[in-house]
């Protein structure tokens, strides 16, 4: 799960971590006003505008905006709140943009030798070690990612204990290695050590300050601009309070309604459908649909279940992609006997309600099943082809993405 | 011998009264009759449907039974307490089938059981305590279906074997003994996965070999044994005559296994991994199924397995195949 920027903040704050003033807005009309308290006390009144989206790439693509007067506080919010943003990381037609941020503009001091004060800072679990790591560079405010692979020597690992966390001291010595002097050490070491407790505590997979900064004189502290999180699922359980903040019309709609009924989906750009149970074989049969020189619709694992329900919502869901020209179920019965899969899926087929209204499966349909009681549910297969004229069954999983690749 | 597990196993489930841990300490005790009794805080002194003693606690579980190991099918909440509550009443054998642990629960978990093992890098037949999973399939040693057990209600022969043992939620019937084996060689399974193992399982069966012992380890980042873990004991077990490691995207663990199978393992060695078509960045329902940097893609992995020797399925329907050839039959 991630959330957005200014709830980041909101979350950095709630740690007692230094953040930018600054207010959310939905409207033109409110940009003026959110300015002028922003800016409120500044010598020189300066504002960032920020559209609130989960995906990257604002900056470039206009909607991440310094604005100096209340005239221009308006002219940044019309234009990011009547336009759609694209960037490399949204959809082609871009996302609606509801919510504006507007953050007094921090000037950051410059750095001895050129360039700016600006930091990296991030927790994350590195799953080679099992531990959770700090991780923190004197490059910031750019992808960190290139830095990691051009220079790994800029970047600094501390890794947490598994059971007391980050202590002070080793947030000091990345202080010092990340070369701040004086109170600054003590600031970043603080910031560290409370990202570290919020990190664990709230069951992040991400936790990341970009950049982190030092102001400029008289102001002169270290503060935290931009944050990002990412969550784990299986943590959210304990944390009514992230989970509240989730924004149904940032996830797919068909992932939201999958994960009601126990199954687990990711659209792909292909055109054959799958339907699986378990993980490992969902991934498996998508890799053999490729080999054959099809290419996947979607991953489904149905789970350990595959009952009618389950396997009914499954078909809506996977030919609701108007992509998808034949459907690939394939099921190893293990508790679950192959003879009553089978018969949910004729069911779920013959009774299937297509988009259009009109019912019973239409596009090719081919099955693999093995496991518990196998042969009584290949019968029944067989004797449902005439209910089901578009369905065949197949005798093992290269037969079956022969079948489903031909059938397309 | 097979590993981890043998006929003298005695196994216990924690959450015995649950919905899911109820149905599957019936199999496993159908399969095996090695299930000696469970645990649900607060109704022991009872029975359950097969007549096994329920206890309040793993140590008044142990202390009755002098079980060695366990099933989990707590929620998973309460998962690694349940992990951590077996190792201190001195269970071996640890499977956490539950599916849903938060990682930073296992973090904590897995430093403690490390610590209780004298450090993480003591090799793992060394070890006191062995943790499979959390949301694994669990572990099975199979034994020769000739054995007086019981079939299911409906017909159905998913029992019954003799001499072996079932710890986990994977059907039985689709496992061969080696005393049933056409072949009469059987191969060590270690995977990621459940049903892409029972997959494997299947087709190594109908081309006629057996499984010494099946491990699945689970799909999350932070788990107890993995491929490395097992692809030892496996080496140095004289019935298990070659290995199948079955792999996915996410994770460095199969890169880790093939060196380490470069320059220890002498067996003949099998994989598939899968993922190939995943795209990265997304999270393929396993918590660790998911492409972060270069090395967690399938394609690394099949390019280290190769190099390190180990014959690579690029079908998941050519495991079975895949090991024969390593196996040169």
């Amino acid at each position: 799960m991630k959330i957005y920027e200014h709830q980041g903040r909101d979350l950095l704050a709630s740690y007692g971590i230094p953040v930018p003033s600054g207010q959310v807005i939905d409207s033109i009309d409110a940009a003026a006003g959110a300015f002028k308290a922003a800016t409120a006390g500044q010598a020189k009144a300066l504002a960032v505008v920020k559209a609130q989206v989960h995906a990257g790439g604002r900056g470039k693509a206009g909607f991440v905006k310094l604005v100096n007067s209340p005239a221009e506080a308006e002219a940044a919010a019309r234009f990011m709140l009547t336009n759609r943003m694209t960037s490399p990381q949204t959809p082609p037609e871009g996302l609606e943009v509801t919510k504006l941020l507007m953050a007094s503009a921090v000037d950051i001091a410059d750095r001895a030798g050129g360039g700016k004060e600006e930091f990296y800072l991030a927790i994350t679990t590195d799953r080679k070690s099992r531990r959770n790591i700090l991780i923190a560079s004197r490059e910031g405010g750019v992808e960190i990612e290139q830095v990691a692979h051009d220079r790994p020597e800029a970047i600094i690992k501390e890794p947490l204990h598994p059971i007391v966390g980050l202590q002070a001291f080793q947030a000091r010595n990345v202080a010092a290695k990340l070369g701040l002097k004086g109170k600054h050490i003590g600031q970043a070491a603080d910031i560290m050590v409370k990202l570290s407790r919020l990190y664990i505590e709230k069951d992040c997979t991400l936790a990341e300050i970009n950049p982190l900064v030092i102001t400029s004189a008289p102001d002169d502290r270290v503060v935290a601009i931009d944050a990002k999180f990412s969550f784990d699922d299986n943590g959210l359980f304990r944390h009514k309070d992230i989970t509240s903040l989730a924004d149904a019309k940032e996830e797919n709609p068909y992932e939201v309604r999958a994960q009601k009924f126990g199954l687990t989906y990711i659209a792909l750009d292909g055109n054959i459908g799958c339907l699986v149970n378990g993980a490992g074989l969902a991934m498996a049969t998508m890799d053999i649909i490729k080999l054959h020189g099809g290419d996947p619709a979607n991953f489904l694992d149905v789970g350990g279940g595959a009952t009618e329900e389950a396997v009914t919502e499954a078909f809506g869901i996977i030919l609701s992609d108007p992509k998808v020209k034949g459907v690939l179920v394939n099921i190893f019965g293990g508790i679950m006997r192959c003879d009553v899969i089978a018969q949910g899926i004729i069911n779920a087929a013959t009774k299937f309600k297509n988009p259009d209204g009109s019912i019973g499966f239409k596009v090719p349909l081919v099955v693999r099943l093995e496991g518990t009681n196998v042969d009584a549910g290949r019968k029944l297969l067989d004797e449902a082809r005439a209910k089901i004229p578009t369905m065949q069954a197949a005798t093992d999983l290269t037969d079956a993405a022969a079948k489903v690749c031909k059938a397309v | 011998m097979a590993i981890l597990i043998n006929k003298d196993t005695k196994v216990i489930c924690q959450g015995i009264t649950g919905s899911f841990g109820a149905v599957h300490t019936k199999g496993c005790h159908e399969y095996c009759g090695r299930v000696v009794g469970g645990t649900t805080p607060g109704k022991g002194g009872s029975k359950d449907d097969n007549g096994l003693p329920i206890f309040d606690t793993v140590r008044q579980a142990v202390d009755a039974t002098g079980a060695d190991a366990t099933m989990i099918f707590v929620p998973p909440a309460f998962a690694a307490d349940a992990i951590l509550e077996a190792a201190a009443a001195g269970i071996r054998v640890i499977c956490c089938i539950t599916e849903g642990v938060p990682v930073q629960d296992m973090i904590k978990a897995r430093a403690l059981l490390d610590d209780m093992n004298g450090g993480a890098d003591v090799p793992a037949e060394k070890r006191r305590v062995h943790l499979i999973g959390p949301n694994c399939p669990g572990v099975i040693t199979p034994g020769p279906k000739s054995g007086a057990g019981r079939r299911n209600a409906d017909g159905s022969v998913d029992c019954y074997t003799n001499a072996g043992v079932k710890i986990g939620i994977m059907p039985g019937y689709i496992h061969t003994h080696i005393s049933e084996a056409k072949l009469g060689k059987a191969v060590g399974i270690v995977s990621r996965s459940g049903t892409l193992t029972y997959e494997a399982v299947w087709q190594t069966s109908h081309r006629g070999l057996a499984q010494s012992t099946c491990v699945g380890i689970g799909g999350d980042p932070v788990r107890g044994m993995n491929h490395i873990d097992c692809i030892r004991m496996f080496e140095a077990d004289p019935d298990t005559h070659a290995i199948l490691m079955i792999g996915e995207i996410g994770g460095t663990d199969e890169i880790e296994a093939a060196q380490y199978v470069k320059q220890h393992v002498k067996k003949p060695v099998a994989a598939f991994i899968a993922g190939r078509t995943a795209p990265p960045g997304r999270r393929m329902g396993h918590a660790g199924a998911i492409i972060g940097g270069a090395d967690d893609t399938a394609d690394a992995k099949i390019a280290a397995l190769k190099a390190a020797g180990v014959e690579v399925a690029m079908s998941p329907a050519d495991m079975g195949a895949a090991v024969l050839k390593a196996m040169k039959l």
